[in-house]
């Protein structure tokens, strides 16, 4: 493939793919760890209700209401899962369950009631994105990478997306100990005067706007992808957190650039005609590395068997 | 003159007597409807080795976790060398029981003394080699400088908790507490723990100890606090730690031959 | 127009959908119950999202022989089967691996749904031009729902539900306390294996009427719902089956009595108001209950506490007991007792230590372990019982009350 091809129509969603999926993953460690891996599930149900919410008081398909909407469900969600959780004592999956479903069913009745025919919005977009339509048509080849004019036809979700991801990378590398610490041991973190609650709080809502920008770009089903299976790959592979934080950036780029190619060019060279879903492959290739790393990776077994005191 | 000092003199007796390590007054935790812990005052004595000793669920665990505020009480007020919990946190070392951590986490053991010297290097300090040579003395300290590169989940249930003893000693606090330290754990890491111990307290730190064992408290400590959801009593091991202070906090859940037993040892 | 509905005189189809979404929430609630009281509530979330790959696969292996692509049976065999595949997967990671149960889920859901939407796309791009019946699957579709697939959905609740009724004693042990069950000789991996089959029985014959990102609602909620309404699990089975059934009826003939409103979400809300009535109302677990009998027990230990330190002159120094004990007319606003609130501190103060002596004595064990601090000494034992103990006590206490 040229680069008179390859950087108008691959670069850019290959760029957007792979930010998205390492935004995602940043935060998934610490939620794996935390056992609120379907936190992600949950916030990318309720992004449905928000962005439709916002649309109703809009009128309008834009970007920034609707993140916002998206943004304010999620975090509508989590504390309702929290409020639910205590006032009824009912254990978190449970709790979960009922929000996260509850607010994915107000959210497509409300876009059955709306008439949306004009507009770009329904039920199979919000599942799986369209990542192979951020192309960047102003483009010519790696020159135009130096090309103001060309730069400025980029896809405004590829801004958007790299924005995100250095806000997700600036959280994880300034509240690193007490997220580490408050992970690990969160009576301990608690004495030494770190404020758990707000912490947790905070990176579930940095879990929310990956989800929300990465949604934006490439669906919700590659965000619950990407929260969970490459940092679960990556405990299969270390015993240390840095090197699982590593280690999971790593599986999210391949997984990205991988699905990707194998969505566009798979097909193809089968004899088929036509792509497949971009967003479906890199979550089909996210779960392909976590079974290769489950079955063989050096530090997949559980350690530490529980002592009872 | 001799005014001036005998003044100050007074003064220091009087905030002596304030600024004890730990104070609680009234304090009542409850889960649910049942109070763990009933209108508690208890006064720590500085430099002493105190052992809060009660039956099964009488509430020890939950009155050491409310004066770390990590459950919140109901009622009651805790005072840390005469101030407010929250202004004092650096001068708190606590250890937890065991079960309440992940121990399939992925960190080393010289990670977790790392973690004790968290408020030193605060959010973005780099760890430097003073850092981890401060933190490796700390576990030669509990015997455990071999083991500073295994996975925590590796180790036996000992050693995971001298390494959180070396956690303690790395935060170099005033006052200590410790959750049943010395619950299933063998008897190379209890003598371990309690020479650290005394040496803390040579050191003239508190330490304020959570202990199940009836027959080894005349041996480990000075102090003792009774506590069967309400106070029972507290002083001297002499004072407090008597056959019939013993029948009052565990009643009919302790057999007579054993209050016996102790009440011959304490002559 | 709705009330039509209600008595199912609203047509053919309608009166099909009721009782098909009647059935499918009482099986639903019944079957839900076990995986909430195993507290593996979103299990059915990993579940139902690894449908579609097999619907898909069946989809293109019925029109590879030259079928209808639409065909129920077919389709509903498809994602029983590859269902089964993402729960075994689920289940492997979980005992073979260190990833915990929630990691587990969400994989498989991600990445057996990712799966599937790739197949959906093929699918598109096989040119049969009749995928639009698949998408259906995703939130549903009741409109055209035939006869036939009436019945499947009916025969496959009513099996559901008569299995449910077969092992429920096991699933309840497994659920209540699984190493205890264990001990006993029952297969609990085979227990939840089977608990598992039978969510995914439901869940492939809930694809139709709710699809398959709803069907979890009707797995969940109902059992939650029952929970704040009975602590003994055969009754939070009845009524998680009764709520469920409700609201799968009204959910139904709701939707049918206006357009554009869709029977999975619909089901899904009414089901959530039944919850959200419940967490606030009912009578033991609701939060009301709840805060009220928080309140009060505050109030009294507040008030217990300041009498014994009025009895012992010990100063108070929390405000709210000093506002609490002054509106009970006990102190007066400086802080000093009051001549009842000295009668009330000398009789907190003696109650006191009369259980010091009730919880120092063997032969009062049974009593000492009703100590809570606030419970007066005379509700638990007789006059006589407690003159004995104030004889044992001596001093002034002697002195007739």
């Amino acid at each position: 493939m040229s680069s008179e091809e390859f950087v108008p129509l691959s670069l850019t969603p290959l760029l957007i793919g792979t930010f998205a999926a390492v935004a995602c993953a940043l935060p998934g460690n610490f939620l794996v760890l935390r056992k609120q891996a379907l936190i992600g599930d949950a916030i990318s149900h309720v992004v449905l209700p928000g962005i439709v919410v916002a649309f109703l008081l809009t009128g309008a398909i834009s970007t920034w209401p609707m993140m916002l909407g998206a943004a304010g469900a999620a975090i509508v969600a989590v504390v309702l899962i929290e409020a639910i959780r205590r006032l009824g004592q009912i254990e978190p999956g449970a709790a979960m369950g009922v929000v996260f479903t509850t607010m994915f069913a107000a959210g497509v009745l409300l876009l059955e009631q709306t008439d949306t025919s004009t507009v770009h919005l329904d039920v199979e977009h919000a599942l799986y994105g369209n990542l192979e339509s951020l192309i960047w048509l102003d483009a010519t080849g790696w020159s135009s990478l130096w090309d103001l004019e060309a730069l400025a036809g980029l896809p405004s979700e590829l801004s958007r997306i790299a924005l995100t991801l250095i806000g997700v990378i600036l959280f994880t590398w300034l509240f690193w100990r007490p997220l580490k610490i408050s992970t690990f041991d969160e009576g301990f973190a608690r004495t030494i005067g770190i404020r758990t609650g707000a912490l947790g709080m905070a990176l579930v809502i940095t879990a929310a706007i990956a989800a929300v920008a990465a949604f934006d770009a490439v669906g919700s089903i590659i965000v619950i992808a990407m929260f969970i299976c490459p940092p679960a790959a990556a405990r299969m592979m270390t015993n240390r957190l840095e090197t699982q934080i590593i280690c999971s950036v790593v599986f999210a780029i391949t997984s990205a650039v991988a699905g990707y190619v194998l969505a566009g060019y798979g097909p193809l060279w089968l004899g088929g005609a036509d792509a497949v879903s971009a967003a479906g492959m890199i979550a089909t290739i996210s779960g392909l590395i976590l079974a290769l790393t489950a079955m063989f990776g050096p530090c997949r077994a559980r350690v530490g068997v529980q002592n009872s005191s | 003159m001799l005014d001036l000092v005998a003044d100050q003199g007074a003064k220091v007796a009087a905030q002596g007597l304030v600024a004890s390590p730990l104070a609680i007054r009234g304090l009542t935790v409850s889960y649910g409807q049942k109070p763990a812990v009933f209108s508690v005052d208890m006064t720590v004595q500085p430099g002493a080795m105190t052992a809060i000793i009660g039956p099964n669920g009488a509430g020890k665990s939950t009155l050491l976790k409310a004066a770390l505020g990590i459950v919140s009480p109901l009622s009651g007020q805790v005072s840390v060398f005469g101030r407010p919990l929250e202004k004092q946190r650096a001068r708190i070392a606590y250890v937890p029981q065991r079960a309440s951590v992940d121990w399939d986490f992925p960190t080393r053991v010289i990670d977790v003394i790392l973690m004790g010297l968290s408020r030193e290097l605060g959010l973005l300090r780099r760890v430097r080699a003073r850092h981890v040579s401060y933190a490796k003395e700390c576990l030669k300290r509990v015997g455990m400088q071999d083991f500073a590169d295994r996975q925590i989940g590796q180790l036996s249930g000992g050693q995971q908790q001298r390494v959180f003893l070396a956690r303690a000693l790395a935060q170099d606090a005033d006052l200590y507490l410790l959750d049943e330290p010395f619950a299933g754990v063998d008897a190379a890491t209890e003598k371990a723990i309690i020479e650290v111990l005394k040496s803390l307290k040579e050191a003239g730190k508190t330490v304020v100890v959570v202990h199940h064992d009836l027959a080894t408290v005349t041996d480990y400590f000075d102090h003792v606090f009774l506590i069967n959801t309400r106070k029972v009593a507290e002083g001297t091991v002499a004072e407090a730690f008597t056959a019939e202070t013993l029948q009052s906090a565990y009643g009919g859940r302790l057999a007579t031959a054993q209050i016996d037993q102790i009440s011959r040892a304490l002559g | 127009m709705l009330w039509d509905a209600l008595s199912l005189q609203l047509g053919y189809n309608a009166t099909l959908v009721a009782i098909g979404a009647t059935l499918l929430g009482v099986s639903a609630g019944v079957t839900g119950t076990f995986l909430f009281l195993r507290k593996r509530a979103l299990v059915s979330d990993a579940i139902s999202h690894a449908t579609l790959p097999g619907v898909c696969l069946a989809f293109m292996v019925l029109v590879a022989l030259g079928g209808d692509g639409r065909n129920l049976p077919g389709l509903l065999a498809g994602s029983a089967i590859s269902a089964w595949v993402g729960l075994l997967c689920m289940n492997w990671l979980t005992r073979h691996t260190r990833l915990a149960e929630d990691a587990a889920i969400g994989a498989v859901l991600s990445v057996f749904f990712g799966f599937g939407i790739v197949l959906l796309t093929v699918i598109q791009t096989m040119g049969v031009g009749r995928q639009a019946g698949l998408e259906g699957f995703l939130l549903g579709s009741t409109a055209g729902m035939l006869w036939a697939d009436a019945l499947i959905i009916a025969i496959g609740g009513a099996a559901t539900l008569l299995l449910v009724v077969l092992i429920r004693r096991p699933m309840t042990m497994v659920a209540f306390d699984p190493d205890y069950a264990a001990a006993r000789g029952l297969p609990v991996h085979r227990i939840d294996l089977a608990m598992m089959g039978l969510v995914m029985a439901v869940t492939v014959v809930g694809l139709k009427i709710v699809g398959l990102i709803l069907i979890v609602a009707l797995l969940i909620i109902p059992p939650v719902t029952a929970r704040f309404w009975s602590e003994r699990s055969d009754r939070v089975v009845l009524l998680a089956g009764l709520a469920g059934g409700l609201a799968g009826y009204v959910g139904a003939a709701f939707s049918a009595s206006a357009p554009n409103l869709p029977t999975g979400p619909i089901i899904v809300l009414v089901s959530f108001v039944f919850f959200a009535l419940s967490l606030f109302f009912a009578p033991v677990r609701g939060v009301l209950a709840a805060v009220l009998r928080h309140l009060q027990f505050q109030q009294r230990v507040h008030i217990r506490q300041g009498l014994l330190a009025l009895a012992q002159d010990q100063k108070i120094y929390e405000p709210l007991t000093l506002r609490l004990l002054r509106r009970a007319g006990l102190v007066r606003a400086d802080g000093v007792a009051t001549d009842p609130g000295k009668a009330r501190a000398a009789k907190a103060l003696r109650d006191e230590k009369r259980w010091e002596v009730v919880r120092s004595d063997q032969a009062h064990e049974a009593t000492a372990a009703l100590y809570d601090g606030l419970r007066d000494i005379d509700t638990v034992l007789t006059q006589d019982q407690i003159a004995e103990i104030d004889r044992r006590i001596g001093g002034p206490q002697e002195v007739p009350s």
